[in-house]
């Protein structure tokens, strides 16, 4: 497992070798940042100064205005109600597809972990395989599926899609998770008179808060920055952020509002970043629990 | 308590007993048998058929095939797709070992540092690829930052440059994942035994001989782990370049998952797109199956999973 402390040589002085280490980071360091930093500078200069200034420059008059402009006037192809739409749209999205895809994977984890069902293993390694291969490679029977029962272009639909290509990461993180309880503690709550459904609500729900947030910040982050699914499943009345930010930023005609486009690609990243920050090293744990999601 | 108690379970009762934990996997048999398995087929079926807008049932061979490797925009994209995929997974894979190394070095504000090189992974592709767009392009950019100051002939046009598009698909690529594999090989790096580096030091081996030569190879598994984790965002990429350069200037950055896509919903094609997605999935079986046999299979040691 991991240990706490870095497992290189310690540095005893100051020498050419140790400037390189720090020189070589902080490089690297500026690599990651420098796009942020351009992304929120053009998103409060104004157009005048963008095209005669500094891409790298602090404004000399910074402005509001493209953050406004973005939120509630941009457009994208004949309406002008701003990114906002997808940013309400994206939350509609969010809320019952993380609820329920973290419901029905602890679900999984569970039944898989304590349950002997038959045929249940072979379910998950198909799962599994699944989270691997390509979304193009199921879309187009899914789209036919979905309109014979009218959820095509439908919140139904596009939460329906959600659950279903985050259940394989959503089982493994539960039954990883609760294959490392001890089974006497199952056991113990059978022996009570404890059924399915007692022992999931009762003992293991209360104990999985640790995999509940590793869960919650993956399909948060996951969801939100999702494009090719909402694009496809959640219709026109639906499209969440990521699909309105590029239609406002790609489909322009005439002069581009370069500030107003920063400004709304700073507000679709906003939740990601939030959830990033706040969550630290939880969120290390999750993409190495979610790797697989690739 | 380690005494394991055993209950005395009457078969007959075993079956209402389980019946609760069976139907709370009705919903993953159904994603199971419905979309993973069933939409594979019928998109495997359908690449068989005549398709346009609407799906036929037809058979008509390799007819497909046959027309998707006569296709200019397919060869195009295959053709980025192995230039992209080259570059991308080794340029991840050395940034990510020299930013894991480096970062190693018992240095000051590793936490900060991690975090910087970690938050790209946390936005979307649509994100990035935009960003990048706007910092390549070639009128108020780059390119015209560096001219203001002072280097007039300095040129980096590659954003609308036919030749070079798809190594800018690159750099905003690697940026955005690269922190995932430092991530994953720093974890790697911190489970290297301290008495390694000891006996090293006895031995006057030089520090980055021990790396090559000895830490490495200790991070086989990482390593591999990651290549098949970059292998199949390769496969999949496709938010990066409709967001960047939607496949242009032309058709110069074409994707085949874009490819798809596009067959689908514009071009109406079906039997064309189906085609192409029966390539992707035959492409990423060929990754995943050695992989998997290695991590699962017969001769793999039993691990936790």
């Amino acid at each position: 497992m991991t240990a706490a402390e870095p497992a290189g040589r310690r540095p005893r002085h100051v020498t050419w070798g140790r400037i390189g280490v720090y020189a070589f980071l902080l490089a690297s360091a500026l690599f990651f940042l420098l796009p942020l930093w351009i992304m929120l500078l053009t998103s409060v200069k104004t157009m005048d100064e963008i095209r005669l200034g500094n891409i790298l420059a602090l404004p000399a008059d910074p402005t509001f205005q493209p953050w406004i402009a973005a939120w509630s006037e941009a457009c994208t192809g004949l309406a002008c109600d701003g990114i906002q739409v997808g940013f309400w749209n994206s939350v509609r999205i969010l809320i019952p597809s993380v609820i329920l895809s973290i419901l029905i994977g602890a679900l999984n984890g569970y039944a898989l972990s304590f349950w002997r069902v038959r045929g249940a293993e072979v379910l998950f390694a198909v799962l599994l395989i699944g989270a691997f291969i390509p979304y193009q490679v199921f879309l187009y029977p899914l789209v036919r599926l979905f309109s014979v029962f009218g959820i095509y272009n439908s919140l139904t639909g596009i939460v329906i899609v959600h659950i279903v290509f985050g259940m394989p990461i959503m089982t493994l993180l539960f039954r990883n998770f609760y294959s490392s309880l001890p089974r006497e503690l199952f056991n113990a709550a059978r022996i009570d008179g404890g059924g399915f459904a007692t022992i999931f609500l009762r003992v293991m729900l209360p104990m999985s808060t640790p995999m509940l947030i590793v869960a919650v910040i993956l399909q948060v982050t996951g969801i939100w920055n999702d494009f090719i699914l909402g694009l496809t499943f959640a219709g026109r009345e639906n499209l969440p952020m990521t699909v309105q930010l590029n239609n406002i930023v790609n489909s322009v005609q005439g002069e581009r509002a370069y500030n107003v486009d920063m400004a709304a690609t700073v507000l679709t990243a906003l939740v990601p970043l939030v959830v990033y920050f706040a969550s630290g090293r939880w969120f290390v744990r999750g993409i190495a629990a979610g790797a697989v999601k690739g | 308590m380690a005494i394991a108690i055993p209950i005395p379970v009457r078969r007959r009762r075993t079956i209402t007993r389980r019946l609760p934990a069976m139907l709370a996997l009705v919903p993953a048999a159904i994603a199971v048998v419905v979309v993973y398995l069933g939409c594979m087929l019928w998109t495997v079926r359908l690449s068989f058929t005549s398709s346009k807008l609407l799906p036929t049932l037809d058979f008509v061979g390799l007819e497909q095939y046959e027309r998707l490797l006569g296709n200019a925009r397919f060869l195009i994209s295959v053709q980025n797709v192995v230039i992209f995929g080259a570059l991308f997974l080794i340029g991840c894979l050395v940034l990510g070992f020299l930013l894991a190394v480096f970062i190693d070095q018992r240095v000051r504000v590793e936490g900060t540092l991690r975090t910087i090189y970690l938050y790209p992974h946390a936005m979307s592709f649509i994100v990035t690829g935009l960003v990048w767009q706007w910092f390549l392009n070639p009128t108020l950019g780059l390119q015209k930052l560096v001219q203001d100051a002072g280097w007039q002939s300095f040129t980096f046009d590659w954003l609308v440059n036919k030749q070079m598009v798809v190594y800018t698909l690159v750099i905003a690529g690697v940026w955005q994942f690269v922190g995932l594999i430092m991530a994953i090989l720093l974890a790697g790096l911190r489970g290297v035994e301290e008495d390694l580096w000891k006996a090293a030091r006895v031995d006057g081996i030089p520090t980055w001989r021990v790396y090559v030569s000895i830490v490495l190879p200790i991070l086989r598994p990482m390593v591999i782990t990651s290549t098949v984790l970059l292998a199949i965002a390769v496969v999949k990429v496709y938010d990066l370049v409709v967001a960047m350069t939607n496949g242009g200037p032309g058709t110069s950055s074409e994707m085949p998952a874009k490819f798809v896509m596009d067959h689908l919903f514009e071009r109406a094609n079906v039997g064309l797109a189906m085609a192409c997605a029966t390539f992707m999935l035959i492409t990423v079986i060929a990754v995943l199956a050695p992989w998997l046999y290695s991590q699962y299979g017969p001769r793999a040691r039993r691990r936790p999973a």
